[in-house]
C-alpha cells in the first residue's frame, strides 16, 4: 500500500465519521461546525479525485457559504433549541424516517454498485471537441458551451432562491434593507480586516473567473470570493446591506442570467440553434457571460446570507 | 545541491507536522478558550510556514514560491484575526456567566439609566 492511498483511505474514514457525527450531534450549533469540517474535507477528497474545479465549488459553497448560512440558522434557532428539543417525536414517526433514510441510502449505492462497466461518460467526446471553443479548461467548456443550457439554469435557480428568502420579509419592510445592522468597533480587529482584505480578495475573485478559462476556476468560485468580500464590509459596519428595492441592485442580480439569454436567443437567430456560439467568436462571448454572472452571483449570494429584508430603507 | 534541498524539505515539513500535532493536543487538552486558541494559533502561524518555507525548494517558478508565501501570509491574517474575536467573546462571557451575546449584535435600544426594574 503506497502513502498516497493510505492517506486516500484516512480522509475517506474520517470524512464518513465527520457524516455520522454531523447527524448524530445534538447540538445545531456542534452539527453545523461538523458539516463545514465535512465540506472542507471533501473537497480534499475531490482534489485526490482530480476534480479541482469540483472541490474549489465544494469549499466555496459547502465549506463557506452553506457553513454561514447554517451558522445563521442556528443562531436564530437557539433561543427556541431547549423547547424543539423538548418534544421529541413519536417512536413510529422516527422508525418510518429511519426506513426512509435508509431506503434512500441504499437506492444511491445500488445505483452507484451496480454501474455498467465502462461507466458511460461523455468524457472523450468534450475531449475530442475541446478545440471548438478556445478555452483549454475542458469544465468550463462543458459548463459555458456544451451544456450551458444548464448553467442558464442554474443561474435563474439561484434567483429564485434569493425571492423566496425575500418573501419572508414582513410587509412594512417590503422593500427595506436585509438583515439586522451590524454594529463593531471602527477600530477594532473586524474593521481592520474588513479594510485590509477586499482589495486582495476581488483581485483573487476576478483571477479565479480569468483563469477559469484554461484552469481551475470559475464565475461560481470568483462570485463566492467577491461575495465573501462584501459580506465583511457589511458585518464590519463598514457598508450597511442595500435596500432591496434598489434599481441597480435589481439590476445586478438579473445581468448574468439577461446576459447569457440575449447570447443564447443570438445564437438562435444568427447561428440556429439556442446559446450556439459562432466560430472562432466562443471565447469574447463565453468571457462577456462569466464577467456579467461573476456580479450576478456575487450580489446573490451576498444577499441570500444578508438575508430577508429586515429594515427599513431609510437608515 | 538537491540533496541540501531535500534535507531542507524534510526538516522543515517534519517541524510543521510537529506544531500542527502540539497545536491539536493542546486544543484538546488544555483548559479554556483562551489557552486553546494559543495552542491553535501556533498550528497555523508557525507550522503552516514551516510546511511553506520547505514546500519552496518544491516551487517550479518564483510566482509558484510568491503564491505560497501569500497563501501563509493570508492564513495568518485570517487566523489572528478570528482568534482576537473568538477570545473576547470568551472573555466576555466570562466577565459575565450565562449571558452569551452575539459581539455583533445590535446594542439593545433601551436604556435603563434609572433603578433596575427586577
Amino acid at each position: 500500500m503506497t502513502t498516497a492511498s493510505a492517506l486516500e483511505m484516512v480522509l475517506a474514514a474520517v470524512v464518513l465519521g465527520l457524516a455520522v457525527w454531523t447527524i448524530a450531534a445534538r447540538d445545531t450549533f456542534a452539527a453545523v461546525a461538523g458539516f463545514i469540517a465535512y465540506g472542507l474535507l471533501l473537497a480534499l477528497v475531490w482534489v485526490r479525485l482530480a476534480a479541482v474545479d469540483v472541490a474549489l465549488t465544494e469549499a466555496a459553497i459547502s465549506g463557506g457559504l452553506g457553513g454561514v448560512l447554517l451558522l445563521g440558522a442556528a443562531a436564530r434557532l437557539r433561543s427556541s433549541e431547549t423547547l424543539a428539543s423538548a418534544e421529541r417525536p413519536g417512536g413510529v414517526l422516527r422508525l418510518e424516517v429511519a426506513l426512509l433514510s435508509a431506503a434512500v441510502a441504499a437506492a444511491i449505492a445500488a445505483a452507484v454498485l451496480f454501474l455498467p462497466d465502462p461507466v458511460p461518460t461523455l468524457a472523450p467526446a468534450a475531449a475530442a471537441n475541446a478545440g471548438a471553443t478556445s478555452l483549454g479548461n475542458p469544465v468550463t467548456n462543458v459548463l459555458m458551451a456544451f451544456r450551458a443550457m444548464d448553467t442558464l439554469l442554474e443561474k435563474v435557480v439561484l434567483l429564485l432562491a434569493l425571492v423566496g428568502v425575500w418573501s419572508l420579509a414582513p410587509d412594512r419592510f417590503w422593500g427595506g434593507r436585509p438583515g439586522l445592522l451590524h454594529y463593531a468597533d471602527p477600530q477594532g480587529v473586524l474593521a481592520f480586516l474588513a479594510r485590509l482584505l477586499p482589495p486582495v480578495g476581488i483581485v483573487f475573485g476576478i483571477y479565479i473567473l480569468w483563469v477559469s478559462a484554461d484552469h481551475p476556476g470559475g464565475a461560481f468560485q470568483g462570485g463566492t470570493v467577491l461575495a465573501a468580500m462584501w459580506l465583511l464590509a457589511m458585518m464590519a459596519g463598514l457598508a450597511d446591506a442595500p435596500p432591496v428595492s434598489r434599481r441597480w441592485l435589481r439590476l445586478l442580480l438579473i445581468a448574468g442570467p439577461v446576459v447569457f439569454l440575449i447570447v443564447g436567443l443570438a445564437g438562435l437567430w444568427l447561428w440556429d440553434a439556442f446559446l450556439a456560439y459562432p466560430a472562432g467568436h466562443a471565447k469574447p462571448l463565453i468571457l462577456a457571460i462569466e464577467f456579467a454572472m461573476v456580479l450576478t452571483i456575487a450580489v446573490t449570494l451576498g444577499l441570500l446570507l444578508a438575508g430577508a429584508p429586515e429594515r427599513s430603507a431609510e437608515p | 545541491m538537491s540533496v541540501a534541498l531535500d534535507i531542507v524539505t524534510i526538516t522543515a515539513v517534519s517541524a510543521g507536522a510537529f506544531f500542527f500535532l502540539a497545536g491539536t493536543v493542546g486544543l484538546l487538552r488544555f483548559p479554556d478558550a483562551l489557552t486553546r486558541l494559543h495552542a491553535l494559533t501556533k498550528a497555523d502561524n508557525l507550522g503552516l510556514g514551516l510546511v511553506v518555507l520547505g514546500l519552496l525548494p518544491r516551487a517550479d517558478s518564483l510566482r509558484d514560491g510568491l503564491k505560497l508565501i501569500c497563501i501563509w501570509l493570508l492564513v495568518l491574517l485570517a487566523g489572528a484575526t478570528v482568534s482576537q474575536l473568538i477570545a473576547r467573546v470568551a472573555l466576555a462571557s466570562e466577565a459575565a456567566p450565562g449571558t452569551r451575546q452575539r459581539p455583533d449584535s445590535p446594542a439593545p435600544t433601551a436604556r435603563h439609566d434609572g433603578p433596575q426594574p427586577p
